[in-house]
């Protein structure tokens, strides 16, 4: 019984691991080649297959001039917008959730819940739904195709993440750990940022890693409400689809814009397995 | 200069949590307040602390409206069952995070939480995670705590209820002699349980609350002997003390046709209904006793607790040995007529044993 279950655990392990390791390795594998080799033979490895290039790679820091994409300006405006983004949603988010977490609130029908609703449903709608009123919202203050406008929408895209993980977080936070702060001199202010703020790393983590990963790959908003001053990365690099398909430059650009993802994951699944709260809080 | 609360209600839904509550707390005692799950323990100490607002009555310490004023400016300490602590801290910076709250000279909070830390027995655990401690160190720590803090008022709820049963024991005794040791003749210490025996070692003046309602008030060792009422009498009794729907009359008392003399204390005793109250440990296994009807048999530790049933009537004995019952098996037992308690057909006392009359 137990060895069919370490074989099945190890079979499916394998199995998942192929399954989203491959198109990486064929990305990366395209990414070194050029026109011949992508064209010519199904060919994976290279030197073995194919004669391997930087071609693909060059482009993409080459000015438009010299015939490259340079996708470095996009690339900056993508991290710029998304962790503004991210860290303002967060220290909304994270302050709302903890209201809504330990304070009742009471207007004719609404309750606490109907609020924390009112933050999720923003994320249930489609966000075509949602495209018309920002463009209309972004032109009339004038801040269609500006950083600042995609901060402002990102915002209210990123901040339901944050106050729906960080209520469910902070619900989980015992309110007798508050308690025993204020107990032992703390007024609230101090409770929250003392006491319980430190607690909540891990739901932090949580919440800006989803506001960033969310952020990062949000392509149709910037492809909106952008057009020729700001460009954010996923709209570059869906716009080197002319009409012969880049497939080296394509690959190689789509390696450099999941990188960033892949390295919030490292770091932050380290924080995640620590589990900082099992057992001091039950 | 006491801690006074008067006719505290609290009534957040449709239940009262507090129903009219009153005390007068002296400083430099000991009060345990009993009563079972849900019957407001919990809620009368945060009331105390602060973190609660009655909807009515008033609460004043050292002369002042303690109501007005919040809890982080209250002085007092407290002690959840739930064993809280601030887990990113270390031992010693949870001791000392109260006192650098209050803004004390670096040497006082050393001597403070050092002279806190050997009350309850953690020295040489000052860099230790909280995680990495075992339950009764958790709450050890949240003792010292709040004994660091020497606050003025010092609340416990419930501080042993999440731990074994051993360890419970093993902290009781110590509970006895920190609270004689560790504590200034300032303090109210109020301590809040359900186990009855926690109450009789700790010896203190008890409050009996059952929903909500003080249900009885008095040293512990009155409470033990002269219970006002029946419901005092089940909730300050483990295992809860029997009670025998029968009727006295002029030549024996009577219940479950079964009838037994009438002991001295009921010779003055009216002719009529009453309920008779008998604790387990005062029924005894007897081939000339009465016949009963075994339910169910719980051997815990070195006694058995027996559930029986006779007619309409459940009790339970308690066995001072482990024996080994089949259940629906017929066990004679007798019961020990000069502790009888009798409870009138409203509940009240009327007589017990050690001489306590209802009013």
């Amino acid at each position: 019984m137990s060895k069919l279950y370490t074989f099945l655990k190890y079979f499916f392990i394998t199995f998942w691991t192929v399954f989203v390791v491959a198109p990486f390795l064929w990305a990366v594998s395209t990414s070194f080649k050029d026109f011949q080799s992508v064209n010519s033979k199904v060919t994976y490895i290279p030197w073995l297959d194919f004669e391997p290039t930087l071609e693909g790679w060059r482009v993409l820091i080459k000015s438009p001039a010299k015939g490259g994409v340079d996708i470095v300006e996009p690339y900056f405006n993508s991290i710029f917008v998304t962790c503004t983004a991210s860290l303002i949603s967060i220290v909304l988010g994270t302050l709302a959730a903890y209201a809504l977490s330990r304070f009742t609130f009471k207007a004719g029908f609404v309750r606490n819940n109907d609020i924390t609703f009112f933050f999720i449903s923003q994320r249930i709608m489609p966000p075509i739904v949602l495209s018309i009123p920002f463009f209309i919202f972004l032109s009339t203050i004038g801040l269609l195709d500006s950083l600042l406008g995609l901060v402002v929408v990102y915002i209210v895209l990123l901040m339901p993440i944050a106050v729906w993980i960080m209520v469910d977080f902070f619900n989980r936070v015992p309110k007798e750990l508050d308690e025993t702060a204020l107990i032992d001199g703390c007024n609230p202010y101090q409770a929250f940022y003392k006491v319980v703020l430190p607690n909540s790393i891990p739901g932090l983590i949580v919440a800006g890693m989803f506001c960033i990963i969310f952020g990062w790959i949000d392509f149709f908003f910037a492809f909106i409400l952008t057009f020729t001053e700001v460009q954010l990365l996923p709209v570059k690099v869906v716009a080197l689809n002319s009409s012969i398909t880049p497939w080296w430059s394509l690959s190689a650009s789509a390696l450099v814009s999941v990188a960033p993802l892949i390295i919030v994951a490292f770091i932050v699944e380290r924080y995640l397995s620590k589990g900082n709260l099992s057992g001091a809080l039950k | 200069m006491n801690l006074i609360g008067e006719k505290i209600s609290y009534k957040p839904d449709e239940q009262f949590h507090l129903n009219d509550v009153s005390f007068n707390f002296k400083k430099g005692n000991l009060y345990t307040i009993l009563g079972r799950t849900l019957s407001g323990k919990t809620t009368l100490l945060k009331t105390i602390a602060g973190l609660l607002n009655p909807d009515q009555g008033s609460i004043s310490f050292e002369e002042k409206d303690f109501i007005k004023i919040p809890v982080w400016e209250r002085n007092v300490a407290m002690v959840y069952q739930q064993f809280i602590n601030y887990p990113h801290l270390n031992v010693y910076e949870n001791i000392t995070f109260p006192l650098e709250q209050r803004k004390l000279s670096p040497e006082q909070i050393k001597k403070d939480v050092d002279d806190a830390l050997k009350t309850v027995g953690l020295v040489g655990f000052e860099n230790r995670k909280i995680q990495e401690l075992s339950g009764g160190q958790q709450q050890r720590v949240a003792l010292a705590r709040s004994l660091a803090k020497k606050a003025k008022i010092l609340l416990l709820d419930e501080p042993l209820v999440n731990l074994d049963y051993k360890l419970r024991e093993q902290l009781r005794e110590e509970f006895k002699r920190i609270f004689s040791e560790g504590l200034s003749q300032d303090t109210i210490l109020i301590y809040s349980t359900t186990d009855p025996q926690e109450v009789m070692e700790l010896n203190g003046e008890v409050i009996v609350l059952d929903e909500g309602k003080v249900l009885q008030k008095g040293p512990a060792k009155e409470i033990f002997e002269n219970p006002s009422n029946l419901k005092v009498a089940e909730i300050s009794n483990d295992p809860p003390m029997n009670v025998l729907k029968g009727s006295k009359n002029p030549k024996n008392l009577n219940f479950e046709n079964i009838s037994l003399e009438i002991p001295n204390h009921f010779k003055n005793l009216e002719d009529k209904d009453y309920n008779f109250g008998i604790r387990a440990s005062e029924i005894k296994l007897d081939k000339n006793g009465e016949e009963f009807e075994i339910e169910l048999a719980e051997i815990s530790g070195s006694e058995t607790l027996l559930h029986l049933k006779r007619g309409n009537s459940k009790i339970i004995a308690l066995i001072e040995e482990v024996m080994n019952f089949k259940i629906h098996e017929k066990v004679k037992i007798n019961f020990n007529v000069n502790k009888f308690y009798a409870f009138g057909e409203d509940e009240k006392l009327v007589s017990s044993p050690y001489g306590g009359t209802n009013g």
